[in-house]
């Protein structure tokens, strides 16, 4: 995020575009309530009757990956209207002519077309979000997880830039990160073209660097995305793979094939605190532990770096995931001898810029955001606040390109994907809490009653799902929650796992799979028989 | 009787809140939120407030495992971390450091993820490393 949480309540303007925050951000969406109250103005835009629109003074419902005809509409409102911030636009920014001049092709009603927002509404929106004082957009996977989602992003930093929304408090473009530490992952260099703090692996500079500080011959060459990976242990150039705490096999799109990659892995080694499907196929299998049984720290999504302390000792054998790392490479014949997570830290201060300044000491009194350079620096809650990271901030001119896979009569309808509020992610976490497993036991998907009818089903009833790459057999729930033409399922139950079905179409430049648009046919099941067949068979 | 309250960060979300594990006798009897947090200020989502249960499942993986015979089998620290190194070392001399891959997490800690790209980087001199934050 450019800006904080606590921020978001003192917005005059708050943009909610492709995030379910009430289910997958709670104490954001309370942020979001607290500004209603205090006289914000709400817009939303998301294909879903969520939770926050019944506070939202604009809901959209745009056409599943229509986002940039719907931002790039916007912003033509916004210049026709000489609504834009012309001395933030030529002080801060570059770029402005080619945007405006791609701009022109989306006037709103060509927006509406292909989004299916109304012209009034997309005026309407324009003018609210530009007209605010303190206006600020929040984000999620409904704007990543498309084979187009850095366009998206960028629509979004093209919108705040034009109206100078940016820098400044209760504003900025705020991706909400689903995962606690996905912040923390990425700054440690979990990336395969980044060492920690984004330094790139190409630069020699940053290679010298990290190989005198680690003592060792490092590589140029930019490693492998997940999803290259999976390409590259089926066609044999990846030999053997090692999975810290992550169960690909329930997150990753088109599982079948992900199943498949995974066996022909020579060598599988898991890190985790429970069997998961991943595990189940692995060679070896070492038991973590949990948040609550070590030290360490998390960087949540407004870069709050964030202490985490052992109050338990892990059960059975179990061990610190850093002491099983540390155990591996001491045996692989590359001695680790951390003594603890804390002295793990120092090095990292020392070799990541940004968190350069930070300490177990200083943490101690609460989470500061980086960047935090220095010892006496006290962190940095609001990003770009003089300068952008490369000076000038750029304008993309963008323009819209549909999802990669549309309905057509085979597969007449869209599926979607997402969370529901117990769950999380793959399950592992959450089923296994009787409480949050009692909230929702099953999986289920969402369609809309013009559908179900059409199909003669009635709530409740299982049906079958079929995509280019699955099939799978659930519940399905009759709700006007969905538009007509589209259902809504999540990934979090294993047995009716939504990933069965979506397109591992990638993004040309982040290579994020297309989570968020696949299209299926709804097929209602004949025998009850068939049912228990397929319940037999995932068992 | 051992009664203790220990500060931690939630590992579910991304907003990062603050609670109190209380335990007792070393096994966590309740989760309680923290306060003093500018971010949760005392509240908790459904999540938060159940997460004790998670962390104390009857399910949790209590020792290394290794397939033998198509099978996963309960073995000692030393034997799976042998099997471990060997095999690792087997590919990186067949086959080179470049055709090992990591797959690392968005919910284990920065420290955690650091080791492990130290380890895929140093180890096996190749960037073959990922995480699910795409996902
Ligand atoms: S308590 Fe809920 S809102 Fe807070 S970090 Fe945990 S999951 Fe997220």
């Amino acid at each position: 995020m450019t800006n904080s949480i606590p921020e978001i309540e003192n917005a005059d303007c708050i943009f909610i575009i492709g995030s379910n925050t009430s289910v997958a951000h709670p104490l954001i969406a309370y942020r979001i309530y607290r500004a209603k109250e205090k006289g914000a103005k709400i817009i939303v835009a998301d294909p879903r009757k969520i939770q926050v629109t019944m506070v939202a003074d604009v809901h959209v419902r745009q056409k599943l990956g229509s986002d940039v005809a719907l931002l790039n509409g916007m912003m033509n409102v916004i210049i026709s209207k000489n609504l834009h911030d012309t001395s933030f636009i030529e002080e801060r920014t570059e770029g402005f002519d080619k945007l405006e001049e791609t701009l022109r092709n989306y006037p709103p009603e060509r927006a509406s077309e292909i989004t299916g927002v109304s012209v009034e509404d997309i005026e309407k929106m324009a003018v609210m979000f530009a007209s605010s004082d303190k206006s600020t957009i929040l984000y999620a996977m409904g704007i990543t997880q498309h084979s187009h989602g850095v366009d998206n992003v960028k629509s979004l930093a093209n919108l705040s830039m034009l109206t100078g929304k940016i820098g400044k408090e209760s504003c900025g473009v705020n991706p909400l990160r689903g995962q606690n530490n996905v912040q923390g992952a990425c700054d440690m260099g979990g990336l395969p073209n980044v060492y920690p703090a984004y330094q790139t692996v190409i630069d020699e500079n940053n290679r010298k660097k990290f190989e005198d500080v680690w003592n060792a011959q490092l590589s140029p060459k930019v490693g492998f995305t997940i999803m290259e990976m999976m390409h590259g242990l089926e066609d044999g150039s990846i030999k053997g793979m090692m999975v810290l705490g992550e169960n690909p096999l329930g997150s990753d799109p088109d599982t079948r094939h992900v199943k498949h990659a995974l066996q022909q892995a020579e060598f599988l080694a898991v890190i985790d605190i429970f069997l998961t499907d991943t595990a189940k196929i692995a060679d070896v299998v070492f038991p973590g532990a949990s948040f609550a049984e070590k030290d360490g720290t998390f960087s949540n999504t407004e870069r709050n770096v964030l202490r985490i302390r052992k109050a338990i000792d892990p059960p059975g054998d179990a061990r610190p995931d850093w002491q099983i790392i540390c155990d591996i490479s001491t045996r692989f014949g590359l001695p680790m001898s951390y003594e603890s997570p804390k002295e793990i830290f120092d090095e990292i201060a020392l070799v990541t810029p940004s968190y350069a300044g930070l300490s177990y000491e200083r943490l101690e009194s609460g989470g500061i955001p980086w960047p935090c350079p220095s010892r006496d620096h006290p962190g940095t809650p609001i990003l770009h606040k003089e300068r952008f990271t490369r000076g000038k901030g750029l304008f993309h001119a963008l323009e819209y390109r549909p999802p990669e896979e549309l309905a057509d009569e085979e597969f007449p309808m869209l599926l979607t994907t997402g969370r529901f509020f117990p769950h999380y992610h793959t399950g592992t976490m959450t089923r296994n809490s009787p409480t949050l497993d009692n909230e929702m036991p099953e999986g289920h998907i969402e369609i809309h009653p013009y559908d179900a009818r059409d199909l003669g089903l009635t709530s409740g009833e299982d049906i079958r799902i079929v995509s280019r790459r699955g099939e799978v057999i659930t519940k399905a729930i009759v709700t006007d929650v969905v538009e007509p033409g589209t259902i809504f399922m999540s990934f979090h139950f294993m047995e009716a796992n939504a990933n069965e079905l979506t397109n591992p179409a990638l993004d040309p430049i982040c290579k994020i799979p297309e989570y968020k648009v696949c299209a299926v046919r709804v097929e209602k099941i004949s025998s009850p028989s068939e049912t228990e067949f397929k319940a037999a068979a995932n068992a | 009787m051992d009664l203790s309250y220990v500060r931690t960060t939630c590992p579910y979300c991304g907003c990062g809140c603050e609670f109190l594990l209380e335990t007792f006798d070393g096994k966590i009897t309740s989760t309680v939120p923290s306060k003093s947090n500018r971010m949760n200020q005392g509240k908790l989502c459904i999540k938060g407030w159940n997460v004790h249960e998670f962390v104390q499942s009857p399910k949790r993986l209590k020792k290394p495992l290794v397939k033998k015979d198509g099978v996963l089998q309960e073995v000692s620290w030393d034997e799976a971390l042998d099997f471990t190194a060997t095999r690792l070392q087997e590919i990186k001399t067949k086959d080179g450091g470049d055709s090992m891959a990591f797959l690392t997490s968005a919910k284990c800690s920065n420290e955690e993820n650091y080791l492990f790209q130290k380890f895929c980087r140093v180890g096996f001199g190749t960037n073959n490393i990922d995480h699910c934050a795409r996902l």
